[in-house]
């Protein structure tokens, strides 16, 4: 099997950042005409290894060699001579450029449009992609930024590509077809690198796994021959259970309220189109859609973050009596009694503040109790040791800026607040990207555990897969507006897939 | 062919954590080195001995019983104007408007002084000066703040016109309250009765140094323990976060800058009422700017700040000195000051930063190859 040859192998390599060991004593080898997939939970190192094969970091000890040759990479631009490209998680596109504009930035040389155009093209019949060279970056989608990524990559002449975490925001169909892409570009004799934590895209891409497990490499193996199982056990270093529980709603109640919610963002565009529907308590609502189909928007509007052009949003209590959350903001809605708890898609920028320890995000929810001038931090001090305990958050103590942590943790620790104040609402936005296998399980049981409680849970997902297990109802938004409420015990994939691209699901 | 292979000859990654003792540890290094390199210049550039300039550095900043004390004094206003700042900074509203909220805070106490003198009772009469300073730098301050909370207008522009502003009223009152006529200055205001001059305590610098440690401990309070001082740490760090948890962020910003302006003045009636007892467009020797310094160096911590103001005071009174005593240049110590400076502002990197030399064992597996 080992009959193809190395593009790369990388031979003891060793980074460390202060004290935290990043990669110990590293060997991999990337092979021609393969596609590779890096499997490893948060923090293991995989971004890191790959960041030294892109010339970000620098290794502290051990060798690379490409095609057989020892090489020092000292900067992306040494990587790009040896042919190694890396598509990042985060794009690095100018928006005001064009495609083809954003291709040849930085490149050295005569710069001709035209027959960049044409090296573009050529490219993308090559391999299968659609872009049009001269739209501007701000008008794309995620999914052809992305494609613009690759493209760049390919048009500097890179054989070995990595890319990191590349379907985080893809739809299902998306996915697919980048995943012919990458099989076309595999079968041209290109060395491919792919880091996921979506098992069942490594079983129907990847030729060979290969896994780390904090910092170290413990094994690879060919895809045929593995099951998810497997794979997750080596990663996580012991046996885990892949199922999501979903327990039957107990006595649910309606709780939640939205009728023909309208929101436009500030430039006028409408986000929200007339959206009604209603979230019980005992209940996980899953919300489905494409990403930026308004679902940030609805968690926002009642959060009472976002003010909104029509409709109504009222909060039931056990009583019946209603009460309108829209035109409030979180202070009021805090006021009104009404604890409602909100894991917003944007962790540190959002739900926390990267620069300040685990006491004093704690603080974030608690710091207006009581009518002292002066802060207590004794309480937020308290749940942050409990937080740290329960949810076995891992970090040197809770006096550590929570931006040091990893994915995985910083969303506990988010988690761990937001529940803490034992909430009648939770609304959760993309609760597990980012997130590996295990952290991404605890947070699961979490939300199931609130459902147990009678909370009413909004769920935001992007992994369908997950959402057909954890919902007890998914509502699909389509451009905005509702495109249909399903069950989510009765309902299949493709059911919701047609739902998110077309309002009604009709073909 | 014996292909090289060269690992860089260092390269640079980030300090995790740094013991204290180790960050002091390269802050003295880099202030050694700079004074190595002065000496190097001075001797250079004018013959004389470096140790003798050093030594007249320290003379002039503590030769005497009244040097000592000036220095004291100077370090305590710089102080106060700097922790005046601090707040805003730490809310990242670039509040570079010192100046002229100091010399609002003057100007109304000038006003005070000159309009009410001997008109009402002298302690009324501080009462009322104190009053009004704190009101005019809060106005200062407060302009800019409900530009940006309202319009989301740059502050950074903002509070800087507002010191043009400002300027430009001093200078005009400066014509109308002019003593002599003619003379182009105000004078010292109440020469002869003194009123409203704020008391001496003990001496006439201790004051100022009294009010700048009242201020120190209350900021320290403000900003470590107060809700206050957590919403401004929140909105700086993040408005978005703010808003999350419901604090009014347009409010902390307005709230923060009345404070802010408010000291500024504070700072304005210490340096009119009790340090110069006159106004001009001067008076505040970019000390509103030199505070943006002081604040950063110390990394907005009210207790380094002592230190940091101390140490710019201590540069500014020992390089006037060394110009007077060698009879050079006033450029040269400026030179002197500047070359510390930037010692002990670019020893911050090293603090930060790591630098890692390429391996010695590396080398020689390189060439054994």
């Amino acid at each position: 099997m080992d009959t193809k040859q190395a593009a790369v192998s990388l031979r003891n390599i060793t980074k460390t950042f202060g004290s935290v060991v990043a990669n110990s004593k590293v060997n991999l080898d990337i092979r021609k005409g393969e596609i590779l997939a890096l499997l490893g939970e948060n923090g293991s190192g995989k971004t890191t290894l790959m960041n030294m094969l892109s010339g970000i970091y620098f290794p502290d000890e051990g060798q690379i060699f490409i095609n057989g040759k020892e090489t020092v990479i000292k900067s992306p631009k040494d990587a790009y001579a040896l042919g190694i490209g890396m598509v990042h998680q985060h794009f690095k596109l100018v928006d005001v450029l064009s495609a083809a504009e954003n291709i040849v930035l930085g490149m050295k040389g005569k710069l001709n449009m035209k027959e960049t155009c044409a090296k573009i093209n050529d490219i993308c019949q090559r391999y299968g992609f659609e872009v049009d060279p001269n739209q501007k970056i701000y008008n794309m989608s995620v999914s052809q930024k992305q494609t613009v990524e690759i493209v760049k990559v390919l048009f500097r002449g890179a054989d070995i590509l990595i890319l990191d975490e590349p379907t985080a925001v893809l739809t299902p169909q998306e996915t697919q077809k980048l995943f012919d892409v990458l099989r076309n570009m595999r079968d041209d004799g290109k060395a491919i690198v792919i880091i996921t934590h979506k098992m069942h895209e490594v079983e129907s891409l990847s030729d060979r796994v290969a896994v780390l497990r904090h910092g170290e490499y413990v094994g690879d193996m060919l895809t045929q021959e593995t099951t998810a199982q497997e794979m997750t056990n080596m990663m996580v270093g012991h046996s885990v259970t892949l199922n999501i529980e979903r327990p039957n709603p107990v006595n649910p109640k309606p709780r939640i309220q939205v009728s023909n919610l309208t929101v436009k963002d500030e430039e006028g565009i409408t986000k929200l189109d007339d959206v009604s529907f209603t979230a019980n308590s005992g209940e996980i609502l899953g919300i489905a859609g494409i990403s930026g189909c308004g679902q940030k928007e609805l968690l926002e509007a009642i959060a009472g973050l976002q003010p909104a052009e029509g409709g109504t949003i009222y909060y039931i209590n056990d009583d019946s009596s209603k009460e309108e959350l829209l035109g409030k903001d979180p202070l009021k809605i805090q006021e009104m009694g009404v604890t409602l708890s909100f894991v917003p898609e944007d962790r540190l920028g959002m739900g926390l503040v990267g620069n300040m320890d685990l006491t004093d995000n704690m603080m974030l929810r608690s710091f207006r109790h009581g009518h002292n001038v002066f802060t207590d931090r004794k309480a937020p001090k308290e749940l942050a040791k409990r937080v740290v305990k329960n949810l076995e958050v891992s970090t040197p103590g809770i006096s550590t800026p929570v931006r040091r942590l990893s994915g995985g943790n910083v969303q506990k620790v988010l988690v761990g607040r937001e529940i803490a104040s034992a909430p009648t609402v939770l609304l959760t936005a993309y609760a597990v990207r980012g997130l590996d296998i295990n952290s991404s399980y605890t947070i699961y049981d979490l939300i199931n555990q609130q459902k147990k409680n009678g909370v009413a849970v909004i769920f935001v997902g992007e992994d369908l897969d997950v959402l057909l297990e954890i919902s007890d109802k998914i509502l699909v938004l389509c451009g905005g507006k509702v495109s249909g409420i399903v069950d989510g015990r009765t309902t299949d994939k493709n059911t919701v897939g047609m739902l998110m691209t077309k309002v009604g699901g009709k073909a | 062919m014996n292909e090289k292979v060269k690992e860089p000859l260092f390269h640079i990654s980030k300090r995790d954590n740094i013991p204290p003792v180790k960050a002091w540890g390269i802050r003295v290094i880099a202030i050694i080195l700079a004074l190595i390199v002065c000496a190097i210049v001075t001797t250079v550039l004018t013959g004389d001995n470096p140790l003798s300039v050093y030594a007249t550095i320290i003379k002039g900043a503590f030769g005497s019983q009244r040097k000592a004390w000036v220095t004291f004094q100077n370090t305590a206003i710089l102080l106060i104007i700097s922790l005046a700042l601090t707040p805003a900074f730490k809310m990242k509203f670039w509040n570079i408007g010192g100046e002229g909220q100091i010399l609002a805070g003057g100007l109304a106490t000038a006003a005070c002084m000159i309009c009410l003198g001997d008109k009402v009772p002298n302690g009324l009469l501080i009462v009322i000066m104190i009053a009004s300073s704190l009101l005019a730098g809060a106005v200062w301050g407060l302009i800019p703040a409900v530009f940006k909370a309202k319009w989301n207008t740059n502050e950074t522009l903002a509070t800087l016109m507002m010191n043009y502003i400002a300027i430009r009223l001093v200078a005009y009152y400066t014509v109308i309250w002019e003593v002599p006529k003619g003379s182009g200055k105000i004078g010292v205001i109440n020469q002869s009765t003194n009123a409203g001059w704020l008391p001496n305590i003990g001496n006439k610098y201790l004051l100022p140094i009294i009010v700048a440690a009242i201020v120190t401990i209350g900021m320290v309070i403000y900003l470590n323990y107060s809700r206050h001082g957590y919403e401004i740490a929140v909105v700086g760090e993040s408005e978005r976060t703010a808003k999350y948890v419901g604090m009014k962020v347009n409010k902390v910003i307005i709230r923060t800058m009345l404070l802010s302006g408010a000291l500024c003045g504070l700072a304005g009636l210490l340096l009119v009422g009790g340090v110069n007892h006159t106004v001009t467009t001067t008076i505040t020797n970019n000390q509103g700017f030199t505070a943006v310094m002081v604040s950063w160096l110390a990394k907005f911590n009210p207790v380094t700040m002592i230190f940091t103001s101390l140490l710019i005071i201590f540069l500014d009174r020992g390089a006037g000195e060394i110009s007077t005593a060698f009879g050079l240049n006033h450029s040269f110590s400026d030179i002197i000051t500047g070359i510390i400076l930037f010692f002990i502002i670019g020893c911050e990197f090293f603090i930060s930063y790591k630098i890692n030399f390429r391996k010695k064992s590396a080398k020689e597996e390189v060439s054994n190859d």
